[in-house]
């Protein structure tokens, strides 16, 4: 292939670096885009995909030296403004947007930034948000604060402050990761669009078959290096799943039979109106009990009745054998169920807290000596333990959670309610921005978790991720439990074809 | 109409709850619903709002600030040494004085907490003290009375005598709070500055990352808290007549109960100018019914405890753990 001349460019990087600290979390990284491409920047939690980005877009500044161009332009010191003007956009993965604003002032809201004096119009604000909206084919209640909105409305509302601009270069930090499936074939859809008239797309997800199906061109990242940069045609998952994490992750189907196991949980006729109805299944000790559906299908639902967050309508839960009905999360983690929630940057994390406090919050009593102060060494060997079994990438125990690259923070989640040490653990889509290497990990510890006994309960709507580490698969849709399969006896794209049906 | 109202349900609660309080006094004490009275309530509160809506924009902005009050008798006693010194001076020198004097003192908290990145309470705690500290060592506590005629003078914008000979009218100082408030209205609603300070407040690493100059947001919400302290200072004494030290040392706390009553979030990116105002009407009638109805003080300071602790536990709930429902959609 002849190198193109510059103008083509939508975005070129020559020997980047960045450090935080002791992370070096881009060392000398090499990275072009061209103009109307869609290219995918791949890469395990933490290897910089969020600090390339930031880098370019002006909100860290790299180290000297590196070469930064947008559109055949060199640029040296550039502001978040600068790089709007110039036609940057982003979609941050945290969504970096305002809670207390309503959805129109959100996706209107750069225009506002500057210190030049302007007056706010807000009747143009609605109507240019409005208009984004309609281009990406949602209706939406413009007035409505963002915190009143489920994450994955947050997510559209991202998506479309990122498209108000015209930009000809969009970065899009993981846009896929709350969203339903329709959501995200729409979405994917724009990205063609957008890239058929010209716009440049950085797309960064840890759906790899995703990732395939829209990119052109990968660049994989691993540890802050360039490992290098590939074509998407004739690239298979397993490949790019190497590239990124240096060694091969095979799947197979780990389902056992566990006839004499005691029975942990069970639910008998449990309804709640308008979410679920008629739910009955059991799980038993040492058992990892699939539960897959569409979005919207009642699952995150069910899983709240189970903790405690909102009570059942009608039906019955036992516990162990014993008559099971919590009245708060409280309740349900004194008898020992845990739960890993979908929504981790609202109901998960403390961020300003550091990385070890957050691991130990749920164990404060545990680590609690004769004194009644918290022992220093146990607290420490704990969050040791976790940080090791899990492979999370952090600098300090000490550093602030709002430090660490997404993903990693999920798998902090994680460590804190496995230190819980629970009887029955609920993963709802525990691997949502999770990396291909960690999610191999992850379930790596699910299964060793199962084999001591533990019963887990593992929500996913990805199909391949309850095929290949549950030992049954409950399929619900609708609110109601339609069907059990043995992973055994079934393949991933029946599976698929049932559910997508 | 439901869409215009609902970002002021806060409001509309404080609002609904204060007509009640209205229509409750005007029975049971006569001369609540007196014009006398309610003008007089009015100049009454003029400082307060002042104050009220400086301290708004900071909230909004993510901090607090503690150090108003006493940076109005700052103000006061050196645009007093001052005006005194340039042979008396007149309204406007009055308002340049003391209006510049109260930007410096706010752009001091400003550099404290942005350049030192400590937190906006402990700085203004600090100011606090050191201002106040300052004041009593060099005026040895003592008030100042010789002030200018222009200071001093009695200015109405409206007057009316009833049938019994009594006088109803409202000060200056009123007319400077409505000058006030619309500015701040017009800052934080209508301008992009203002939505920035909503944006900083609300989010600060979304803001620093759309490019808000985070240095600019601090030191105009505190500037602006320092020029409405000016200001007030400046009414102040047209109302009092005399610059007393240590007059209105204690009366911060009571503005930010007002405020945050108003549906302020501590903790920025929320709150209006309307609920500002009910906030500081709120506290205002509370105190001159309890009056009226010769209840002891303290009561009054109970009441506004309470009050902020219901308003408090009633509006935030959207900081507790409320599991949010997914959208069913497929
Ligand atoms: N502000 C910061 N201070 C200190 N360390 C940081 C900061 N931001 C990022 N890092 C570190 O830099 C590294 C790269 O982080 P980055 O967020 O770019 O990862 P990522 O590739 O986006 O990962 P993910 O897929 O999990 O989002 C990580 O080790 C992270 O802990
Ligand atoms: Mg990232």
């Amino acid at each position: 292939m002849t190198p193109a001349p510059a103008e083509q460019f939508a975005l070129r990087l020559h020997k980047v670096s960045k450090a935080f600290g002791g992370v070096q979390a881009l060392n000398q990284v090499d990275f072009e885009v061209r103009a109307g491409e869609v290219h995918c920047l791949a890469g395990e939690n933490g290897c910089g995909k969020s600090t390339l980005i930031k880098v370019v877009t002006g909100v860290h500044q790299p180290e000297q030296a590196g070469l930064i161009e947008l559109f055949g332009e060199a640029v040296d010191r550039i502001t978040p403004v600068q790089a709007r003007q110039r036609g940057v956009s982003v979609i941050w993965q945290d969504l970096a947007l305002f809670p207390h604003m309503s959805v129109a002032e959100n996706i209107a809201f750069d225009d506002l930034v500057g210190l030049r004096p302007q007056s706010v119009r807000y009747r143009e604000m609605v109507e240019r948000s409005g208009e984004v909206l309609s281009r990406l084919g949602v209706t939406m209640d413009l007035a409505a604060p963002l915190n009143d909105l489920p994450i994955a409305q947050r997510q559209v509302v991202a998506i479309a402050r990122a498209l108000m601009n015209d930009a000809r270069l969009i970065f899009m930090d993981e846009p896929t990761a709350s969203l339903t499936q329709s959501e995200t074939d729409r979405l994917l859809d724009i990205v063609r669009k957008l890239s058929a008239a010209g716009v440049a797309i950085v797309f960064v997800s840890h759906r790899l078959a995703e990732v395939l199906d829209i990119a052109e061109r990968v660049t994989v990242v691993r540890d802050g290096n360039l490992v290098g940069v590939y074509p998407t045609e004739g690239m298979t998952q397993a490949r790019l799943g190497e590239l990124m994490t240096g060694h091969l992750i095979e799947h197979e189907v780990v389902a056992r039979d566990l006839p004499d196991a005691d029975v942990v949980f069970e639910a008998k006729g449990l309804s709640r109106q308008g979410e679920f109805a008629d739910v009955s299944f059991d799980i038993r000790a040492g058992e990892v009990l699939g539960l897959t559906g569409l979005i919207g299908a009642g699952r995150t639902e069910l899983a709240h009745v189970m903790m405690g967050l909102r009570p059942a309508d009608t039906g019955e839960m036992r516990l162990e054998g014993a008559s099971y009905r919590p009245g708060s999360i409280r309740d349900a983690i004194k008898r020992g169920l845990a739960y890993v929630s979908e929504d981790r940057l609202s109901l998960g994390l403390l961020q300003k807290q550091s990385i070890a406090d957050n691991t130990v919050i749920s164990i404060l009593q545990k680590l609690t000596t004769a004194t009644g102060l918290i022992s220093d060494r146990d607290k420490a060997a704990t969050v040791n333990h976790w940080i090791r079994e899990l492979g999370v990438k952090i600098g300090s125990p000490e550093d602030a959670i709002s430090t660490l690259s997404g993903g990693n923070q999920q798998k902090v989640v994680l460590a804190k309610w496995l230190a819980t040490e629970p009887r029955l653990l609920i993963l709802d889509s525990p691997t949502v921005g999770v990396d291909v290497g960690a999610r191999a990990g992850i379930f790596r510890i699910v299964r060793t978790l199962a084999e001591e006994g533990l019963a887990i309960l593992l929500i996913s709507d990805e199909v391949t991720e309850v095929m290949y580490h549950s030992d049954r698969i409950l399929h619900m849709a609708d609110g109601r439990i339609r069907q059990t399969y043995d992973p055994r006896d079934i393949t991933v794209p029946q599976l698929e074809e049932r559910i997508y049906a | 109409m439901r869409d215009l109202l609902r970002p002021y349900k806060i409001e509309l609660r404080l609002a609904v709850v204060l007509a009640l309080i209205c229509i409750a006094l005007a029975v049971a004490a006569p001369q609540f619903a007196t014009l006398p009275n309610l003008t007089s309530l009015l100049n009454n509160s003029a400082v307060n709002l002042i104050w009220a809506v400086g301290l708004l924009v900071v909230l909004i902005a993510g901090g607090i600030d503690i150090s108003f009050a006493v940076a109005s008798s700052v103000v006061q006693y050196i645009a007093a040494k001052l005006l005194i010194s340039v042979g008396g001076g007149n309204w406007l020198l009055g308002f340049l004085f003391c209006g510049s004097l109260g930007i410096l003192l706010g752009l001091l908290n400003a550099w404290l907490i942005h350049g030192f990145r400590i937190i906006s309470i402990v700085v203004t705690i600090a100011t606090f003290n050191a201002f106040f500290g300052l004041l009593m060592f060099f005026s040895g506590g003592r008030n100042i009375y010789d002030l200018p005629d222009w200071w001093t003078a009695r200015i109405f914008i409206f007057e009316y005598e009833n049938a019994q000979g009594i006088w109803s009218e409202l000060t200056l100082s009123v007319a400077v709070m409505i000058g006030c408030v619309i500015a701040t209205w017009a800052l934080i609603q209508r301008s992009n500055i203002g939505r920035q300070l909503y944006a900083f407040g609300d989010n600060p690493e979304g803001a620093r990352r759309a490019g808000v100059n985070i240095a600019v947001m601090q030191g105009v919400a505190f500037g602006w808290m320092g020029l409405m302290a000016g200001i007030a200072g400046l009414c102040q004494v047209n109302i009092v007549k005399e610059v007393v030290p240590n007059a209105l040392y204690g009366r911060e706390l009571e503005v930010l109960a007002a405020v945050v009553l108003g549906g302020a979030r501590l903790g920025g990116g929320k709150g209006t100018i309307l609920g500002c105002i009910l906030g500081v009407m709120f506290v205002a009638i509370t105190q001159n019914g309890l009056n009226l109805l010769g209840v002891s003080p303290f009561a009054f300071q109970m009441i506004i405890g309470a009050a902020i602790l219901i308003a408090i536990s009633t509006s935030n709930i959207d900081l507790s753990l409320r599991p949010r429902r997914k959208e069913a959609r497929s």
